[in-house]
């Protein structure tokens, strides 16, 4: 009639599990390259694109990322691109992450001081040059300890993908717990699962943090 | 492209989203209501002398803030019921949000009294005033004033974040959503809009908090 939850369930979620951690990558990908062509317009000195940049963070912010999920998967479809529902997905979580990232990272590239921006200017460098081999590099190693605590954020959000059909570690859940009718069991090696992937990134980024402050 | 947006059948049903949309406001006050008194506890349980408190809150924020909202509300509204332990879909939702948002606030709550300096305790302590007393006169509104951006955030995040409940039924405004999808077949236009709400909330939750600040910590 049903299944009981054994050695078979729990590699279904496994699998389950690897979906998690490559959709997981594509949307860093994904927010990686967006966030950082937000950062740069962020911090241009042309106004409109510091405006523009500063307006759609504020208004990708203010969205639920669900909401997103749906808006890309319904609406993309409607320009023509037969989208799947990992598309879709990566889309919506690269849209949602790049707002975030380019908030950190704009808040790394701000710690580093004037001084160093006036420095590089008066030795004649270009303001692409300043930014790109000045202040980045120092920016950056400022900004590794919150960008993994957003990884860790964006392992979070893409538990939402289920609800499109996406089938990662939530899914995979659902099915499972369809199967052997045993919730308790499945949606509590879920949430292990979940904190198994995510803890170690979170105690990675405070001793990266921790070694920053010395 | 050869799809005509109409947005009339969506907004004909506008009662039906504001029906979503009150829900979803009082949710939302309850669960910060009731979440910030659980951080506020769990802050200064996390500051206590036994050691198991300590422990207990380090467990419990720690869990919370690594495993996801949906696998929460899953593993409550679903699998407590395994144990014996039926809820309703609201209530389990509330539940959820609760603990969920209770974690976040004692990290915010701890960090906000963690920054008030020493030294004024120390001078309150040698005043002669009881630790009771120290909390409430001089540690609280410094540390309010500290906390307050981290809170408005994550308040306008949990506003955001109780969209999620639409997934087991509550009928709060995104729910309402999915419902005029299914009546009109009009995806993109519904799933728009009601983002469009959610923005509108999210900016006046900002603004509220923002003019809230002033008031009471700005102007004296």
């Amino acid at each position: 009639m049903f299944r009981q939850f054994g050695l078979n369930e729990l590699l279904m979620l496994l699998s389950g599990l690897q979906w998690t951690v490559g959709l997981t990558l594509l949307a860093f990908a994904g927010s990686f390259a967006l966030g950082l062509l937000l950062l740069m317009m962020r911090v241009a000195r042309i106004g409109v694109l510091r405006w523009s940049a500063s307006g759609w963070i504020q208004i990708v912010q203010g969205t639920p990322l669900l909401g997103l999920l749906f808006v890309a998967f319904f609406a993309l479809p409607l320009f023509g691109w037969d989208v799947s529902k990992w598309v879709a997905a990566t889309a919506a979580l690269s849209v949602y992450g790049s707002v975030f990232l380019a908030d950190i990272w704009r808040g790394a590239v701000e710690a580093i001081p004037r001084g160093q921006w006036e420095a590089s200017a008066a030795l004649g460098l270009t303001r692409w040059r300043q930014l790109r081999q000045v202040v980045l590099p120092q920016a950056f190693t400022i900004a590794i300890p919150p960008t993994v605590g957003f990884l860790v954020q964006l392992i979070k959000n893409t538990s939402l993908a289920s609800v499109i059909g996406v089938v990662e570690l939530s899914r995979e859940a659902q099915l499972v717990n369809g199967a052997t009718f045993a919730p308790f069991l499945v949606y509590g090696c879920v949430c292990v699962l979940y904190f198994a992937l995510c803890y170690p990134l979170t105690a990675w980024s405070r001793i990266l943090e921790a070694r920053l402050a010395r | 492209m050869t799809y005509t947006f109409r947005f009339a059948p969506v907004f004909n049903r506008i009662d039906q989203m504001l029906d979503g949309l009150v829900l979803t406001l009082w949710l939302t006050g309850i669960v910060i209501v009731a979440g910030f008194t659980f951080g506020v506890a769990g802050a200064l349980a996390a500051r206590a002398n036994a050691a198991w408190l300590r422990a207990a809150v380090r467990v419990y924020v720690e869990a919370i803030r690594n495993t996801p909202l949906l696998a929460q509300l899953f593993f409550i509204y679903f699998g407590l019921p395994g144990l014996g332990l039926r809820l309703d879909a609201i209530t389990a939702g509330l539940i959820t949000l609760i603990v969920n948002l209770g974690a976040y606030t004692t990290e915010i709550v701890r960090g906000g009294i963690d920054a008030v300096p020493h030294g004024q305790i120390d001078a309150g302590t040698a005043l002669g005033l009881t630790r009771v007393q120290v909390f409430f006169l001089i540690v609280l509104k410094p540390a309010l004033k500290t906390m307050y951006p981290a809170l408005a955030s994550q308040f306008t995040l949990l506003m955001l974040a109780s969209s999620i409940l639409s997934q087991i039924g509550v009928t709060e405004l995104f729910h309402m959503a999915s419902m005029i999808d299914s009546a009109t077949y009009r995806s993109f236009e519904v799933y728009a809009v009601v983002c469009g709400f959610y923005l509108a909330l999210a900016l006046a939750f900002r603004l509220l908090f923002a003019m809230s600040y002033r008031i009471v910590f700005v102007t004296s």
